[in-house]
């Protein structure tokens, strides 16, 4: 089966500086994908620029196809009908998402204008239903309100009925709580997962949150300095993880059951994008590193079904990993 | 909302009031009318009366009484020169001015919108950098120097157009090319960084994301945004139409308002120069006023706090 998007190979530079390096990611028709790692090892700019939406002066390389047809360079008006029609995202910080000056019926017809055809009372009706599903009270009345008289949590939803509105096949979600309070946040992540249920959407979900990411993702991918280094069944990798980096995030994770433990902290910072070290990108802070690490950088390698690590001492890694449970 | 109109229009006075203050007092602080308008070799007699007769000799806080008083009843005072009231030789002087102001501030508004716009659309380009050193040069650049140098390129050596006077409409070329020049390079580099501003903004990412061709996303996302801070200075240089040229008209011996102002500060006609002030100080006031109203109409969120404050 083809998957639904396909990205392989994707790199991407500024002034020279590669801050992605080499990206693959399948994502399959309705799956829910979580993609986790540090601010700065990818994550957002992955999709954005799948999506042609990095500043010109980023310069983007490899493929992304979309049910096979690639994206990547592709005319304007092409990528403008993928935007939104096939590919909806939803950002970090509300406050600034929206436009300060336009009305919320403007906003959310624009889509439905451009994706679904719509014309005229058709629109607004449509408009109206968008902010009733995703939760907006009164909506008929709050279409005319602007951005700044709704509630951080409100303006998600109504970024989420944004989203909706060009009935897409994919929704990339970049960081979408981080910016709520806890408990808003355990709200908008029930929206989206009911209304992926409701329009069968595969679901991106690019979070730091790794509790977040084990609740409402099928998938992990793990990405370290601009590339991926595990991807693994949700289950599996917080039960297992076998990439050091993965490791030690979610070693840095309070167990919610079972004995109290230390939690451990990832020593070092993540390298500067203009001065990665050879081979690994990990390995100056990786208790496992050998010689080798700093020869090559390791590529995706399966170690089992619908699992690959990018890791030359996954073997071992995985030893020390049992080596810690049991004892 | 009535309250907030009440403090806008309260300020609005305060400072009018303050400007004609300040004129008052500088301006008879500052020579003796009558020495300047009759001359160091009149009789000291003759002084003396032209002192009485406008009021002169009187202390000077009895004189500001007086000028307010004056003015509170609709009189501006008479020009010590003619005796002509000092408001009829304003307003005969506007016309000419405004032929001069008017097609200038189009002019700045064609050229220097578009062009920062444009510069903000093609960052680091080419175009953008020709268009922002044209820009620094033409508000660096002093109005006098910029009006002496049109003169002796196109009056002097190409024999092309007038230096100076009012006899037909070739004469207004060069003074208002002086005047849209300096007011575009300001246009252009201001709406040059607003534009800037705006279209770095994560909603000018989001309306991308949602599929909004780009030539949409400039006119009904990032214009609208952008226009806010343009408005400000729009709004100063509709503040400065009716006495912006004061240099340029003296550069081109153009008889309108700012050629007056001259003229009567050097003489000390006290009556012509307070009435001028008032005049300009209204305008800007004017002017700041629509600003403000037009912010609530261009920001919905400054709305709101006009109706809350």
């Amino acid at each position: 089966m083809t998957p639904l998007v396909n990205i392989q190979g994707l790199s991407v530079a500024f002034n020279g500086v590669p801050v992605l390096r080499g990206v693959d990611i399948a994502l399959g028709k309705g799956e829910a994908l979580g993609l986790v790692g540090e601010s700065g090892s990818g994550k957002s700019v992955t999709w954005l620029a799948a999506l042609g939406l990095l500043p010109r002066h980023a310069k983007v390389t490899g493929s992304v196809r979309l049910d096979g047809r690639e994206i990547l360079g592709a005319p304007a008006g092409e990528l403008d009908r993928v935007r939104g029609g096939r590919v909806a995202m939803i950002f970090q910080d509300p406050a600034s998402a929206l436009n300060p000056v336009l009305t919320i019926r403007k906003q959310l017809s624009e889509a439905l204008v451009l994706h679904r055809d719509l014309q005229g009372n058709a629109v607004k009706a449509e408009a109206r239903r968008l902010l009733d599903l995703v939760g907006i009270p009164d909506a008929g009345r709050r279409l005319e309100a602007y951005p700044h008289e709704f509630s951080g949590g409100q303006v998600q939803r109504i970024m989420i009925a944004m989203a909706l509105a060009g009935n897409p096949d994919v929704l990339i979600a970049d960081e979408p709580t981080t910016a709520l309070d806890a408990t808003i946040q355990a709200q908008i992540l029930e929206l989206m997962s009911s209304v992926r249920r409701e329009f069968g959407m595969a679901m991106v979900l690019i979070s730091h949150d790794l509790g977040v990411v084990a609740e409402n993702c099928d998938r992990v991918a793990v990405m370290y300095a601009g590339r991926i280094v595990e991807q693994a069944p949700s289950n599996q990798l917080f039960a297992d993880p076998v990439h050091p980096y993965a490791q030690g995030l979610i070693g840095a994770l309070p167990p919610l059951d079972g004995p109290r433990r230390r939690l451990t902290a990832i020593p070092g910072t993540v390298p500067d994008p203009a001065m990665m070290p050879d081979g690994c990108a990990f390995a100056p802070r990786c208790a496992l590193a050998s010689d080798s690490c700093s020869l090559a950088a390791p590529t995706l390698a399966p170690i089992a079904d619908q699992r690959t690590v990018a890791c030359i001492r996954a073997e071992a890694s995985r030893r020390t990993l049992l080596g810690i449970a049991a004892e | 909302m009535g309250r907030y109109l009440a403090i806008r229009f309260g300020r609005a006075a305060l400072t009018i009031v303050l400007v004609v203050t300040f004129a008052f007092v500088v301006l008879r602080l500052s020579g003796d009318p009558a020495l300047m308008i009759l001359g160091p070799e009149a009789p000291p007699e003759v002084l003396a009366a032209f002192r009485k007769a406008w009021g002169l000799d009187d202390p000077i806080w009895f004189q500001y009484l007086d000028y307010f008083g004056a003015i509170a009843k609709g009189e501006l005072g008479r020009s010590m020169r003619d005796g002509r009231p000092a408001i009829e030789l304003v307003l005969e002087r506007i016309p000419a001015t405004l032929a001069l102001t008017l097609p200038a501030f189009v002019f700045k508004v064609v050229l220097g919108i578009p062009a920062g716009i444009y510069a903000a659309l093609h960052r680091g380009s080419a175009i953008d950098r020709a268009v922002m050193m044209t820009a620094v040069a033409g508000f660096t650049v002093p109005s006098f120097v910029l009006a002496l140098l049109l003169v002796l390129v196109f009056a002097v050596q190409l024999g092309w157009l007038p230096s100076g006077g009012q006899d037909s409409w070739r004469h207004a070329i060069l003074p208002i090319v002086t005047l849209s020049l300096g007011g575009a390079a300001v246009l252009a580099r201001f709406t040059r960084s607003a534009m800037l501003e705006v279209l770095g903004q994560p909603y000018i990412r989001t309306a991308s994301a949602k599929g909004v061709p780009w030539r949409k996303v400039v006119t009904s996302h990032a214009l609208p945004n952008a226009a806010i801070p343009t408005v400000t200075i729009l709004g100063f240089m509709v503040g400065t139409l009716i006495a912006g040229a004061v240099v340029v008209e003296s550069v081109f011996s153009w008889p309108g308002v700012g050629r007056l102002l001259v003229v009567a500060v050097a003489n000390r006609d006290l009556a012509v120069v307070q009435c001028i002030l008032l005049l300009v100080a209204m305008t800007m006031v004017t002017s700041n006023l629509v600003v403000d109203f037009l912010y609530g109409f261009l920001d919905p969120r400054l709305r709101a706090k006009g109706a809350h404050a």
